[in-house]
C-alpha cells in the first residue's frame, strides 16, 4: 500500500458487489475510505455499489460483473466464485478474522410489546404465532435464520436428528409467506402487518426499528443463535486485469480500522474491533452463537440442508 | 400461409419470406434452441428426476392450472369490455380505453405490489374478505387474481378488431327473423366470435404461465402451496443449477406450445367450417 506513488493519478473507480442489507453500511464507508485514501496517496477514486440477493449477486459476478471485490452474506457465496477461479482458494485467510470485518446474528423482530409473547425459538411454533422468514433457497440471510434454528434445536435435551428435523418442519408451519430476499421479508413483515415474529438479521432488525419508530417494533434475542460472518474478498480476475489490485486490498482493509469500525458499529453490524466493540457493547448484547464450523463449514451445511434434495426440500415434500 | 398460385400484386414475396425465416430464427428459434440443448448435461434420466420431483410437479400443476383458469375467467369479462368499447360511446371512453392497456404497461412488479398491498390481511380489500375465510395474498387465490389483471388486455384486444368488422346488421337480420336476443347472442355472435376469444385465450395463458414480476409478491411462494415454476426456475439458477433450470424451463416450453398448437389447430378448424 505505501509504495503508492504521491502523486495525482486518472481516476481509479471500483466496483463494489454486495448484498442487500449493507447499502446504508456502504453508503457511509465509501466516502471515509475515498478521503482517507486521498490523504494517504493522493489518488481520486471512485467507488460504484451494487446490491441484490446474495446468490444471484456473486452469480452475477461469475457471469462477467466485473467487480474488483465482494463483500456477501457467506461465505459459500464467495467460494462458489473462488472454486471457478475467479477468485484465490486461499481467499478467506487473506485478511484477519476469517476475512469478515463485521459480524451479525439473528435474532426476532416482533410487535411493540410482544403481544404472542415470542422470547425464544419454541414460542415460535406457539399455534397463533405466524413466522416471517425468506427461502433460505434464495437468501443467504435465510440460510443463517434455518441454521440459527437448527443449533438451538441441536442444544435442546435429548435433541437427535428427528428431534431437530420435528422442530424444524412445525416451525415451517408457522410460516406463511416464503419472499425471496431479506428485505422482501421485512417488508411482509412490517408494511403488510403479515405475522408476529420475523427471523432476521440483527442489523435489519435495528434498522426497521429506526426507520419505523422505536416504538412500532421490538428487538427479542433468543437464547442461542448464529455468528454470521458476512466476509469480503478482493475478487482476483477483475482486480488483476483492470490492475486497481492495490486500490482494492487496501478498500478492504480498511474495514478494520477504527473509523470503519465504528461506522460499522452505527449501522448496526457487530464490529470486530475490540475498543469498538466495548463502547456498543449495549447495543449488542452477548449471547451463546453456533458458528459456521459448527455445521461442518459452508460446503456440508450447504449440502445437508439447502442443496436439491437436501433437509429444507424434504421438509416440504410429503410423505418422506 | 398459402403460397400464392399467380403471381401475386405485390413483389417481394421469395426476398420477404427470407427476411422472415432468418429474423424468426434469430429471434426465436436461436434462444429456444440453446435452451432446448442446455439440460442434457444431466442425461435423459437426470432430467426426467430432475423434472418429475413432486415440488416440481406441483408447481407446474399450479402455474399452468392458474394460468389456464385466470385466462377462461378473462373470456367472458373481455367479452363484456370489449364488446362495450367497440359498440357503445359513453363519456371518458378515452380514458377506459386507455386503462385497459394498464396492465400491460405497469411494470409487473408494480402491479403486484399494489396487488398485494390491496389483498393483504390488512389491505383495503383482503381486510373485507378475511372476516368471510377468504384469503387472497399469499396463496394461490392471488395468483389467480394477478394472472386475471395481466390477461385482460391481451383477451380485449384480441377481441376489438374481430367486434368492430362484424356487421351490425347480422344481429339485426336475426332479430327481423324472430330471433330472441338470446338466440341472437348464442347463434349469431357468440359462434362468430369464438375464434377470437379462443386467441385470446392462448395469448392471456400464454402471458400467465411465464408471468412472474407480480405474481412472485403475492403468491406466498411456499413450496408444493403456491411456488410458482417460474420461481422454481430462478432457484435452479440461484444454485447454480443451471442445467436442472433449463430441464424446467424446458418442459415449461414445451408444455406451453403444445397447448398454443391444439389451440391454433382448433381455431383454423373453427374458420374452414364456417
Amino acid at each position: 500500500m505505501g509504495a503508492a506513488p504521491r502523486r495525482a493519478r486518472a481516476a481509479t473507480t471500483l466496483l463494489n458487489v454486495s448484498y442487500d442489507p449493507t447499502r446504508e453500511l456502504y453508503r457511509a464507508i465509501n466516502p471515509a475510505f475515498i478521503a482517507a485514501w486521498k490523504a494517504k496517496t493522493g489518488g481520486e477514486i471512485t467507488i460504484n455499489q451494487s446490491h441484490g440477493g446474495s446468490g444471484a449477486q456473486s452469480r452475477a459476478v461469475l457471469e462477467g460483473l466485473q467487480a474488483d471485490v465482494v463483500t456477501l452474506a457467506l461465505a459459500a457465496d464467495i467460494d462458489a466464485l473462488a472454486k471457478r477461479g475467479l477468485i484465490a482458494a486461499n481467499w478467506q485467510t487473506r485478511l484477519p478474522d476469517n476475512a469478515s470485518p463485521y459480524t451479525s446474528t439473528i435474532v426476532f423482530l416482533v410487535r411493540a410489546g410482544n403481544p404472542k409473547g415470542v422470547h425464544d425459538w419454541a414460542d415460535l411454533l406457539k399455534p397463533d404465532v405466524g413466522v416471517i422468514t425468506p427461502n433460505p433457497k434464495t437468501s443467504g440471510g435465510a440460510r443463517w435464520n434455518f441454521l440459527a434454528a437448527v443449533a438451538w434445536a441441536q442444544r435442546q435435551p435429548g435433541a437427535n436428528e428427528a428431534t431437530v428435523e420435528d422442530y424444524l418442519r412445525r416451525l415451517l408451519h408457522q410460516v406463511p409467506v416464503l419472499d425471496t430476499g431479506a428485505r422482501g421479508a421485512t417488508n411482509s413483515f412490517v408494511q403488510r402487518e403479515l405475522g408476529d415474529a420475523l427471523l432476521a438479521w440483527e442489523n435489519e432488525a435495528w434498522l426497521a426499528r429506526q426507520e419505523f419508530g422505536g416504538g412500532a417494533f421490538e428487538i427479542v434475542y433468543p437464547s442461542v443463535s448464529v455468528l454470521a460472518e458476512p466476509p469480503v474478498s478482493v475478487v482476483d480476475s477483475v482486480a488483476g486485469k483492470k490492475g486497481t489490485r492495490d486500490t482494492a486490498t487496501a478498500y478492504l482493509e480498511f474495514l478494520y480500522t477504527k473509523p470503519a469500525q465504528e461506522i460499522i458499529a452505527k449501522a448496526f453490524y457487530r464490529p470486530r474491533d475490540a475498543a469498538v466493540a466495548r463502547q456498543y457493547a449495549e447495543r449488542y448484547p452477548a449471547l451463546p452463537m453456533a458458528t459456521i464450523e459448527d455445521f461442518g463449514g459452508w460446503d456440508r451445511a450447504q449440502a445437508k440442508y439447502f442443496s436439491d434434495g437436501g433437509l429444507f426440500d424434504r421438509l416440504f415434500t410429503p410423505g418422506k | 400461409m398459402t403460397l400464392p398460385s399467380r403471381r401475386s400484386a405485390l413483389p417481394g414475396f421469395s426476398l420477404t419470406l427470407g427476411i422472415t425465416v432468418v429474423w424468426l430464427s434469430l429471434i426465436v428459434l436461436l434462444p429456444l434452441t440453446l435452451l432446448a440443448l442446455r439440460p442434457w448435461t444431466l442425461g435423459f434420466a437426470g432430467v426426467w428426476h430432475s423434472v418429475t420431483e413432486p415440488r416440481v410437479l406441483a408447481a407446474l400443476r399450479l402455474s399452468f392450472g392458474t394460468a389456464a383458469l385466470a385466462a377462461a375467467v378473462n373470456m367472458p369479462l373481455g367479452l363484456l369490455v370489449a364488446w362495450v368499447m367497440v359498440r357503445y360511446r359513453f363519456p371518458l371512453r378515452n380514458l377506459a380505453d386507455s386503462l385497459i392497456d394498464m396492465p400491460l404497461a405497469l411494470p409487473t412488479a408494480v402491479a403486484g405490489i399494489a396487488l398485494t398491498a390491496l389483498f393483504a390481511p390488512r389491505g383495503w380489500i383482503g381486510a373485507l374478505l378475511l372476516p368471510l375465510g377468504i384469503r387472497v395474498a399469499y396463496s394461490p387465490l392471488g395468483i389467480f387474481v394477478a394472472l386475471v389483471f395481466v390477461g385482460l388486455p391481451f383477451m380485449v384486444r384480441t377481441l376489438e378488431p374481430v367486434i368492430m368488422e362484424m356487421p351490425k346488421e347480422a344481429e339485426e337480420a336475426a332479430a327481423t327473423l324472430g330471433a330472441t336476443r338470446r338466440q341472437t347472442l348464442l347463434r349469431v355472435v357468440l359462434p362468430a366470435l369464438t375464434p377470437a376469444l379462443l386467441a385470446g385465450f392462448g395469448a392471456a395463458f400464454g402471458r400467465g404461465i411465464g408471468e412472474y414480476g407480480s405474481v412472485i409478491f403475492i403468491a406466498g411462494n411456499m413450496p408444493m402451496v403456491s411456488e410458482i415454476a417460474p420461481l422454481l426456475i430462478l432457484i435452479r439458477l440461484e444454485q447454480l443449477n443451471y442445467a436442472g433450470a433449463a430441464a424446467l424451463a424446458l418442459v415449461m416450453l414445451l408444455a406451453s406450445f403444445a397447448v398454443l398448437l391444439s389451440l391454433n389447430v382448433l381455431r383454423a378448424r373453427m374458420r374452414s367450417r364456417t
